[in-house]
């Protein structure tokens, strides 16, 4: 069922830029457009590109926003998981929960 | 004669259905819920639009390029792929989901004060693993309080026999318990890193549920400015076992989806989960006619973002464990292109 709504109206998650507008809206309870609109202006780049997976393979390779590692395509010298929740922390302007609990824990 | 078109029942059965059927289905199910909810009916072309959607035997349908919508998914995973946080990591690489969930089976936040150390533990191996926002989520569960699970008396025992404040008292001493069990539970989790606080099947229980969950949520927005809060709820109507509740001033029982959107908001909430049940004995296409009247009326006051529940059972997916990639894929792209939506 999961995946039958993933494929019918489901931005990709990481594969596009669903986990980025998901944070904005968790974040910032901002409406799809508004989050959309806000997201595109910080990444230079169409809304439309925020669900298209190959477009958004090159933006987040150049913001460090992480990628899925696949059989033909991984990039453990790039920045993953967590690495990637810096990054997008600081893109978007957004307080990411585990971000702020790693430098505190790390003792940046 | 006019040709009949494969569609689906609210139990998932597959039955064939003329067109006309179809229409006379969207017709009945919005003027249903119209007068139920005392709204409006879904518009002419708003009926035209179901219906070329629904009148189809395409196998899956599906939304323009570019009009696509947050997916969040409460209660993530099968708890069958080998670990919980496996089923996150193959939901977020293989799914495409965009808004995760972490969870327990016994999905109450009563239960999980318990056990509320290795839940933590359980997310902050998550945050490490996975780049998606993961949410902790449970229900309020506001019965589970009540004997013989809990210490309260039985509040739906008392109001049959006519005892109507002790009734209340009952569900106003439940409700007090239930709000410290949120925030003991959110304030671990939070410390393990989550993203997010979601409080699902809100009001199962009645309009004392539903009150929780806004005080819940004012008192974690004070506390945590920029944590996820989600309140979905178990029904398009708030049950009034209490009848007397508030929240701002406003009477929170009989309250449909546009007065409870208000609510949520008020409450600080990030996103709000519409939810309407399933009638089996009715065809999707009744079902999700109904399920958009019903919500209509929120997405025009919302100002935080709406994710119908489109789970099985409820918004216009049919009640059964396995359902079709037809019906599911329907009743997407219905709310997203009628009523516009945040996400699902």
């Amino acid at each position: 069922m999961e995946g039958a709504h993933a494929q019918a109206s489901g931005m990709g998650g990481m594969r596009a830029a669903g986990d980025l507008v998901a944070r904005l809206q968790m974040t910032r309870r901002m409406r799809l457009q508004e989050a959309k609109a806000y997201l595109a202006a910080k990444l230079g780049c169409a809304t439309r590109d925020l669900s298209d997976p190959v477009a958004m393979e090159q933006i987040r390779r150049e913001k460090g926003f992480g990628t899925i590692a696949m059989t033909s395509t991984t990039h453990p010298g790039e920045p993953g998981m967590l690495e990637a929740k810096f990054n997008i922390s600081e893109a978007l302007a957004i307080p990411i929960n585990c971000v702020e609990r790693f430098k505190e824990r790390a003792r940046f | 004669m006019e040709p009949k078109i494969p569609t689906r029942m609210g139990d998932g059965s597959l039955v064939e259905m003329t067109r006309s059927e179809i229409k006379a289905d969207l017709e009945a199910g919005t003027q249903l819920a119209a007068r139920r909810a005392k709204v409006p009916e879904l518009t002419q072309d708003e009926l035209d639009h179901l219906l070329e959607i629904y009148a189809s035997a395409a196998r899956f349908t599906a939304v323009d390029i570019g009009e696509e919508v947050v997916l969040s998914n409460d209660g993530t995973g099968t708890k069958h792929i080998g670990s919980r946080v496996a089923d996150l990591q193959s939901y977020e690489a293989l799914v495409g989901i965009d808004l995760l969930e972490f969870w327990q089976i016994d999905y109450s936040y009563k239960a999980i004060k318990v056990n509320v150390a290795h839940e933590g533990q359980g997310m902050k191996i998550a945050q490490n693993l996975l780049t998606n926002p993961v949410q902790y989520g449970a229900m309020p569960d506001l019965g589970r309080y009540s004997a013989p699970d809990g210490p309260v008396p039985n509040w739906s025992e008392l109001l049959p026999l006519g005892k109507i404040d002790a009734a209340r008292a009952a569900q106003e001493e439940a409700l007090e318990m239930l709000l410290a069990d949120i925030a003991y539970v959110a304030e671990h989790l939070v410390e393990a890193g989550s993203d997010g606080i979601d409080m699902d099947t809100t009001g199962a229980a009645g309009d004392a549920d539903f009150l929780a969950a806004l005080r819940a949520s004012r008192t974690l927005r004070e506390k945590y400015p920029h944590l996820g809060i989600e309140i979905g709820m178990a029904s398009e109507f708030v049950l009034g076992m209490h009848g007397q509740l508030t929240f701002d001033g406003e009477r929170l029982a009989g309250m449909w989806p546009a007065d409870q959107v208000r609510m949520v908001q008020q409450a600080g909430a990030s996103i709000y989960g519409p939810a309407v049940n399933i009638n089996t004995g009715r065809s999707t296409a009744w079902n999700i006619a109904r399920a958009i009247t019903f919500i209509k009326p929120a997405m025009a006051v919302a100002e935080i973002p709406v994710h119908v529940n489109v789970g099985m059972g409820v918004g216009g997916v049919p009640t059964c464990v396995y359902p079709p990639a037809d019906a599911t894929s329907r009743a997407s792209k219905a709310f997203v292109e009628i009523l516009k939506i945040d996400g699902l």
